[in-house]
């Protein structure tokens, strides 16, 4: 029955209860004296040297690309290798056509550049 | 071992989409390989010539009825029809973004073949019969656009809009898949209808079911995940909240492309699953769809109405269109599908056309669609006046053009289909259109030039306004020509 899990209820309750009366109580009585020193960043830590948020170049979305080419060439060979024998000439077929799709966006990365890091 | 068997592909069904497909891979190593930074608009050339090749290797087809890959592509006149409409919308969008490009200072030869993607993938929604093949098409599709969204690279509005479109888009297929998975789950297919004897499908399901015995639930919550996919993709009122922002941050050209394209070819798959696939549950989803179309329809077009901003007044006119729209998918009649692909065509054209009028005008970077940017356009450049004129008049729906037999269209399909009273909110809500339509017509004739923008005309933009406006007039005037075509264009079966 529901009247089983008052307990629980109870202990959420009393949980909530301290959580906020701890934070609540803290905040009225607690001293504050900030310094520049504890206002920064990291208290104990390195000096700033600027804001965080700015552009930063992201080279790996060119390798990830090249990843994607030869994980899903490597994800499809593999069954494909299996069963070349029972799929014939029509399976031949239709893995030539999905490899050269795969070769062409290969080709054109690394015309692109992909491969160069600057 | 068991010789496994491969179904045997009739390559007839997907000619067309193997040419656009074929040529876009072909033509992206051409770019990258012959075509010299600078000249990027050879990509271009040869992107409409495939797009033309394309169209022409649909032509002969026309009047078949088949399928392949085991009944999950299809073939139609429907599909057919499809294909040629989003060929033409890809070909203008490519001509009016030739001189765009190289002036916003984006040109990238990348651009002609995503956008030949992106038509491959509206035309695989056209002629797809089974759900896997639909969430295929629209991942390809969202994912070209995503790109092409924020193709205006350092612009801030472009990335904040690829970025949004990005956001939204993988959470509404999110939607899909689990809808997909939740209708497998009750029914253990996946086709929308049987293509050979004996095969499994939705139709097929629903055929042996009496409603009364059976618990329909999994399949009622799964198909209704998949029409707030729909509903996101075709930015149905209340899916629409990314549409004002992507549709303002993003390249003319894309936006006139993404406006007509991605609504005809996710509303085109929304009328195959529900005429083929779920007929019998239409008391059921009929209601839904009707309150949708009526909000969309009221919100899209009194949204657009506070607009000063022209080019997103367009986006929520696009989100009433979209409403509009729906009513040819909803009423499963033959009457419903022909007024959809007419609207369709009536509404692609003048969109795409309206769209290449503001990037005429655009030439003050991002500002440049206010309504007084307009003010005398007509001593200034009295043909770009005149075609936003038959433009805005057609997205009004006023005769003599195509958007208004389109709108007569799916309104007599409404009422016959016992819905008078959708008709009725439509007609009501054009009469509120007409009124931020045909401000800015008030505008172009009838006042003095606030700034002094001499707009741009180019050879390429001159021949995108020209045959969009001269489309509009004709399928206006001569709306017959049109209507034998669309009235051989009944749903196949795929047999």
């Amino acid at each position: 029955m529901l009247t089983d899990f008052l307990p629980i209820l109870v202990l959420f309750l009393v949980a909530a209860f301290i959580a906020v009366f701890v934070i609540v109580v803290s905040s009225l009585l607690g001293p504050r004296k900030s310094t520049a020193r504890k206002l920064a960043p990291y208290e104990s830590g390195m000096e700033p040297i600027g804001p965080a948020i700015t552009r930063i170049p992201v080279k790996f979305y060119v390798v990830a690309m090249l990843f994607i080419v030869f994980d899903i060439e490597v994800v499809f060979f593999f069954p494909y290798a299996l069963v070349f024998r029972e799929l014939g000439v029509p399976g031949l077929i239709g893995f030539g056509v999905f490899f050269l799709v795969l070769i062409a966006g290969f080709i054109y990365e690394w015309k692109k550049g992909a491969l160069k890091w600057e | 071992m068991e010789q496994i068997q491969i179904p045997p592909v009739d390559l007839a069904v997907v000619a067309p989409l193997i040419t656009v497909v074929g040529w876009a891979i072909v033509l992206l190593l051409v770019d990258v390989f012959f075509v010299p930074a600078g000249q990027k608009r050879i990509t271009g050339y040869l992107g409409i010539a495939g797009l033309v090749m394309a169209g022409a290797v649909a032509a002969p087809l026309w009047g078949s009825d088949s399928s392949t890959f085991g009944g999950m592509l299809v073939l139609d006149n429907f599909a057919l029809a499809l294909t040629w409409i989003f060929l033409l919308i890809g070909a203008i969008s490519m001509v009016i973004a030739l001189d765009y490009l190289p002036r916003q200072g984006i040109e990238q030869g990348e651009f002609y073949p995503l956008i030949m993607f992106a038509v491959s993938a509206m035309m695989l929604l056209g002629q797809s019969a089974n759900l896997i093949v639909m969430f295929l098409g629209i991942e390809l599709l969202s994912i070209t656009l995503y790109i092409l969204t924020g193709f205006a690279y350092p612009r801030l509005s472009s990335e904040e809009a690829a970025m949004k479109y990005l956001l939204l888009g993988a959470f509404a297929a999110g939607f899909f898949v689990y809808g997909i998975a939740l209708i497998y789950g009750q029914t253990g297919t996946v086709q929308l209808f049987s293509t050979a004897p004996g095969q499994e499908s939705l139709a097929e399901y629903l055929g042996r079911q009496t409603f009364a015995a059976v618990d329909l639930t999994l399949l009622l919550v799964g198909s209704g995940l998949v029409l707030v996919a729909f509903g996101f993709k075709v930015a149905l009122v209340p899916f629409h909240m990314w549409t004002p922002d992507v549709y303002e941050g993003a390249p003319t050209p894309v936006t006139a492309f993404m406006s007509v394209g991605t609504k005809g070819a996710a509303l085109a798959a929304l009328l195959r699953l529900l005429d083929m696939a779920l007929p019998s549950l239409q008391p059921i989803w009929l209601p839904v769809l009707a309150t949708l179309a009526a909000v969309t329809m009221l919100l899209g077009n009194l949204g657009a109405i506070a607009q000063s901003n022209v080019k997103r007044m367009l986006a929520y006119s696009s989100i009433g269109h979209a409403g509009y729209l729906l009513l040819g998918v909803m009423t499963v009649s033959e009457r419903g599908v022909q007024g959809f692909l007419f609207y369709l065509l009536a509404y692609s054209l003048t969109n795409l056309g309206a769209f290449a009028v503001l990037i005429a005008l655009e030439q003050r970077g991002e500002a440049a669609w206010s309504l007084d940017d307009f003010a005398g356009l007509w001593q200034r450049q009295p043909f770009l006046a005149l075609a936003m004129a038959v433009f805005m008049l057609s997205l009004a729906g006023v005769p003599p053009t195509a958007g208004f037999v389109g709108k007569f269209y799916v309104f007599m399909a409404a009422w016959e289909g016992g819905l008078g009273w959708l008709a009725l909110v439509g007609m009501l809500t054009s009469a509120i259109a007409a009124f931020f339509y045909l401000r800015v017509i008030a505008r172009m004739f009838m006042q003095e030039p606030v700034r002094d923008v001499q707009p741009q005309l180019f050879r390429g933009l001159t021949l995108g306004i020209s045959i969009a406006a001269a489309g509009t007039l004709i399928f206006g005037i001569l709306p017959t020509l049109l209507i034998n075509v669309v009235q051989q264009t009944a749903l196949a079966v795929g047999r």
